[in-house]
């Protein structure tokens, strides 16, 4: 295993005090990510001590060290997986050849574009998120909001740090410009659309932490089988931290998921928004909404760029190394479903060049998965409705089908159709109004709002009516 | 590659009401001239969708048309403001590389040299009629795209945090900005050559902050300023330019369709015939003279017979690859043209609208200094090469001219000889004819009646004048003898000899542009089997032959 070096300004295990010049340039950062975490990180609780894992290793439990921080205090660090010896490059044109320790000269610009485009979303989140604890339905969201912020805020350092290390000054550049964009802001906005709205209630936050947040862990997934090695390493060890976002979004979707169903078996006429909680169709449309968006993410169902990361080793496809036998994915196709008038017709397309569409294929089985858990739910509440996913041609705003209307089944419907049920589908404002209008803080330790059931343990092995943030500073 | 692809005729005419790619609004002073390129609307329906801004030759057609119009349908407009689409990412992407990819060389080549024209017309526009291009980039422009903003006299682009300029040529596709974008940055931007370097070899670009400390652009502001920053500097602009063109007031004048028809053996509009023969291997162009008086509208014949020129040449350049030799006649009453000629160049001192006549001449001349194609003046009895006119026979590579008996058959140098209508090299026809030999040129124009064709060899303004013993058969060896020579070869000596003298940005343009890209786009490294243009948007990447030439 690596040496873990906490007792420096900066945690690492990568050696930082034997690299003065690398190490000075993260120091001069480090006031500058001070500053806008201050500004624009968690705005509420901000200075309480929150119960919250640091990593302090990268070996399996010891990056999950438990106790309370003030978020400022947190030691935010630089880790990545320890190296795997003798690691080839798993796809592509290169694949078998020894990995990359440092960047080669002629993928350095579109390499640097791939970190700065996952990273830009790290920071984002945070400041999408900053207002979301005034409302917090317990003391334990609260905590886990924090938990997802700060890890967000250590992922944005892990990607500043290989900047820093690989992409000389360009790289410190692009290190400065991830603290200057703004979540929103109309002159300094993030990369991504998915993250300039701002997230002001926590049925919202939930679904982007389970789909736009699982979004993040197949991008990482995709990165970990890349061929610069120093990239690889620190995605793998982002997706362990990344696990935990996942859970909160998946689990704090069941958990309202479940208080629906428990409502409207109890509730005067099965009313649910009458006794305060969010109804299934209400929860399927905002499912609607975030898994259509999300799947905007991966880009566009044939695409150069994607055959071109693939064919120079940059990214893989997820767990290509484990996953697949045959690494040059050349001469193949994959079928790829067009519009053609009213017709929907396949076509084979290279599979280089369709490797957006693996990559989401993989994320909608993946999301398949969780569905079907908030499904079990239902049924152990003894509901008989369900939760679906959306057909992924279904409300897409970028690629193929983003020129045509589709039912949540997938047909193609005319204009005239989609206007008669955009509403049925897809949230409206009074819709979002509702949700909103039940946004109020519930900061007594064990209780949890009306419309969110308490979850079935809590953290760590504490109960869940410990004090995860000391409200009394 | 498709090489044997047989692209439909192209047709040059079009109005605004049917553009497919262009909104062209106008607002006072100032012209908004938006990009909004529709995917489906290639050239050649169904083999490739025109993404992101991307465009082909129908695109550009658009924009010359749009380029002419704003001149003589707007006059007023001071200030044209090229822009894209509110709220994209992108600009321009340049030309559709897939369209570059399985267009044929020739074809590729004209879409080239038509492209290039139109950004020259469009600083042609803004140096002499008073309608300055400026480019407003509230989105990416690379590749082609940023080589339209440098045609333009400032350039604007928004700080997102995204958007850039960039020239990706080298480093993804492997062929060169073919659209001046080069020539610009050292010649007109003067950009530092290290500079220009590392710009043109980073494929994503220089986004505001760097793009403007290196004089890539002139201007940015940030998005939330951007509405107002731009038209602010537009109408400051505007502004400015109204008080140096105070004459370009009134109505404008509108340009009617052609009324081209097909002949038994090629085309006609009013004023100009194209006759093809030989197999098609010759193209005759004969244009008549006017037969009536000039009058103020765009049916006058100075404009309108060399509208049609001007079609008449494009179309043999792009639907009639065949033809490697045009002969140039002209018709018409002597009296009458130089009474048309007279009103275009004493009317232009004064009035924008005959201004505006003799600027379309001299491109029109241009375009036929531009064509490669072999040109040869035929000066044959019931010829009219007088003044205007005998600029046609000076852009010619050969003059023949028919030695009458009784001396009818003559030529007449006027004051449009005299540097009205300047070459891309910025000298007249003349001039450059007699290079270092200022004495002849005075001896010419000291002649100021009709030069019969023995004067016209000596003073050396023909390069033969057979007479009627000879002149069938000297016209006919001459033409035969063109015909069986390599074309390439006589492109290459052509475009030569035609630019003597010293380069002008224009020039360097157009020659660097046949010599460089044209030679680059024929090379495996490029088009070959597993070259960068072949590849891209392929799965594989670029196999390149590391040998220097």
């Amino acid at each position: 295993m690596s040496t873990i070096a906490t007792d420096e300004r900066i945690p690492n295990n990568v050696d930082l005090s034997h690299d003065k010049r690398l190490q000075r340039a993260l120091e001069k950062w480090q006031p500058a990510y001070l500053d806008w975490w201050r500004s624009v990180g968690p705005q509420v609780f901000s200075e309480n001590d929150v119960y919250l894992r640091t990593a302090i290793s990268t070996e399996p439990g010891g990056w999950a060290n438990f106790d309370y921080v003030k978020m400022p205090d947190y030691r935010w660090g630089i880790f990545l997986a320890d190296p795997e010896p003798g690691r080839v490059i798993p796809g592509g044109d290169h694949a078998g050849k020894p990995v990359w320790q440092e960047v080669p000269g002629e993928y350095r610009n579109v390499l640097k574009r791939i970190i700065v485009v996952q990273a830009d979303t790290e920071p984002a989140s945070v400041e999408q998120q900053r207002w979301l604890a005034a409302t917090a339905p317990s003391l334990y969201d609260a905590r886990n909001l924090f938990q997802v912020n700060v890890e967000e805020g250590r992922h944005l350092w892990a990607m500043v740090y290989l900047l820093h290390a690989y992409f000389g000054r360009d790289g410190r550049d692009e290190a400065d410009e991830l603290l200057a964009r703004r979540a929103g802001d109309p002159d300094k906005p993030r990369i991504l659309d998915a993250f300039n709205q701002p997230c002001e209630d926590w049925l919202t936050f939930h679904c982007f932490t389970c789909f736009t947040d699982r979004d993040g862990k197949f991008q990482l997934g995709a990165l970990a089988e890349s061929a610069f090695d120093p990239l690889s390493r620190t995605c793998r060890f982002m997706l362990t931290e990344e696990a935990h976002h996942l859970f909160v979004g998946e689990t704090g979707m069941e958990r309202i998921i479940r208080r629906a169903a428990q409502l409207q078996r109890t509730a005067p006429e099965g009313d649910v928004r009458g006794v305060g909680g969010i109804d299934l169709p209400t929860i399927q449309k905002y499912v609607n909404y975030w898994f259509s968006y999300c799947l905007d993410l991966f880009g566009s169902e044939v695409s150069t760029n994607a055959a071109d990361y693939f064919a120079s080793g940059l990214k893989g496809r997820w767990r290509e190394a484990k996953d697949y036998t045959e690494h040059g994915a050349l001469h193949q196709t994959r079928r790829v479903d067009y519009v053609e008038g009213d017709k929907i017709v396949g076509h084979d397309v290279a599979l280089r060049n369709a490797m957006n569409e693996v990559l989401r294929a993989d994320y909608a089985e993946d999301c398949e998965r969780v569905v079907a858990r908030w499904n079990k739910a239902l049924e152990e509440e003894g509901v008989s409705e369900r939760i679906h996913l959306p057909h992924n041609r279904f409300h897409r705003r970028q690629g193929i089908y983003s020129e045509h209307r589709f039912d949540p089944q997938g047909n193609l419907i005319s204009q005239a159709e989609w206007d008669r049920m955009a509403d049925v589908w897809l949230p409206t404002d009074a819709d979002r109004a509702y949700v909103k209008s039940l946004m109020k803080p519930v900061l007594e330790p064990g209780k949890f709002a009306n419309y969110i059931a308490a979850p079935k343990r809590g953290i760590h092995g504490q109960p869940v009516e410990f004090e995860y943030v000391r409200t009394d500073g | 590659m498709g090489h044997d692809f047989a692209y439909p005729p192209v047709d040059f005419e079009t109005h605004p009401d049917r553009y497919r790619h262009w909104k062209l609004q106008i607002d006072g002073p100032v012209a908004t001239l938006t990009m909004a390129v529709d995917e489906d609307g290639g050239l050649w329906p169904g083999r490739y969708e025109l993404k992101l801004n991307s465009y082909d030759l129908g695109v550009d057609i658009e924009l010359a048309d749009a380029t002419q119009r704003l001149r003589f349908e707007h006059p007023q407009v001071r200030v044209v403001k090229v822009t894209g689409p509110e709220g994209s990412k992108v600009f321009c992407a340049g030309a559709n590389i897939r369209m570059l990819g399985m267009a044929p060389h020739a074809f590729k080549v004209n879409f080239c040299k038509f492209t290039n024209e139109t950004r020259v017309n469009i600083e042609d526009a803004t140096t002499h009629s008073g309608q300055v291009w400026v480019a407003a980039l509230n989105g990416t422009a690379s590749g082609g795209g940023y080589e339209l903003a440098l045609a333009c006299e400032e350039i604007w682009l928004i700080e997102d945090g995204n958007a850039a300029v960039s020239l990706p040529e080298v480093p993804l596709l492997g062929v060169l900005p073919g659209t001046g974008g080069l020539t610009r940055l050292t010649d007109k931007r003067k950009l530092r050559r290290d500079i220009a370097d590392v710009f043109c070899t980073k494929a994503e670009g220089f986004r505001a902050r760097d793009a403007v400390k290196h004089d890539l652009v002139d201007r940015s502001w940030p998005r939330s300023q951007w509405a107002q920053g731009t038209a602010a500097r537009a109408a400051e602009l505007a502004a400015q330019v109204a008080a140096a063109h105070p004459e370009r007031q009134g109505p404008g004048v509108p340009l009617p369709p052609l009324s081209r028809r097909a002949t038994e053996t090629g085309w006609a509009y009013d004023h100009v015939q194209v006759q093809l023969g030989h197999d098609g291997r010759v193209a005759t162009i004969t244009l008549s003279g006017p037969s009536d008086a000039p009058r103020r509208d765009a049916t006058t014949w100075s404009l309108q017979a060399f509208r049609e020129l001007d079609d008449a040449l494009l179309r043999l350049r792009l639907n009639h690859l065949g033809v490697g030799l045009i002969l140039v006649q002209t018709r018409g009453d002597r009296q009458q043209l130089l009474a048309h000629e007279r009103q275009v160049i004493d009317g232009a001192e004064g009035d924008w609208f005959w201004r505006e006549v003799q600027l379309f001449q001299a491109r029109t001349l241009r375009r036929l200094d531009n064509t490669s194609k072999t040109l040869f003046a035929i000066i044959d009895a019931g010829s009219a090469f007088v003044g205007t006119l005998f600029e046609l026979a000076l852009a010619c590579d050969r003059q023949y001219m028919f030695a009458d008996e009784d001396g009818q058959n003559t030529v007449l140098l006027t004051d449009a000889n005299q540097g009205v209508f300047p070459m891309a090299t910025g000298l007249s026809r003349l001039d450059a004819r007699f290079p270092g030999d200022p004495d002849a040129v005075e001896a010419v124009l000291e002649q100021e009646d009709e030069i019969d064709a023995s004067v016209a060899e000596e003073l050396g303004l023909v390069t033969a004048s057979p007479d009627d013993i000879d002149w069938e058969d000297e016209v006919r060896i001459a033409v035969e003898e063109r015909a069986s020579l390599s074309p390439d070869a006589l492109t290459g000596m052509e475009q030569n000899l035609r630019f003597g003298g010293a380069e002008t940005c224009e020039t360097k343009i157009y020659g660097r542009l046949s010599a460089w890209q044209n030679w680059i786009f024929q090379r495996p490294n490029a088009v070959g089997e597993r070259g960068a243009l072949t590849m891209y948007g392929h799965p594989e990447r670029p196999v390149f032959d590391f040998d220097r030439t």
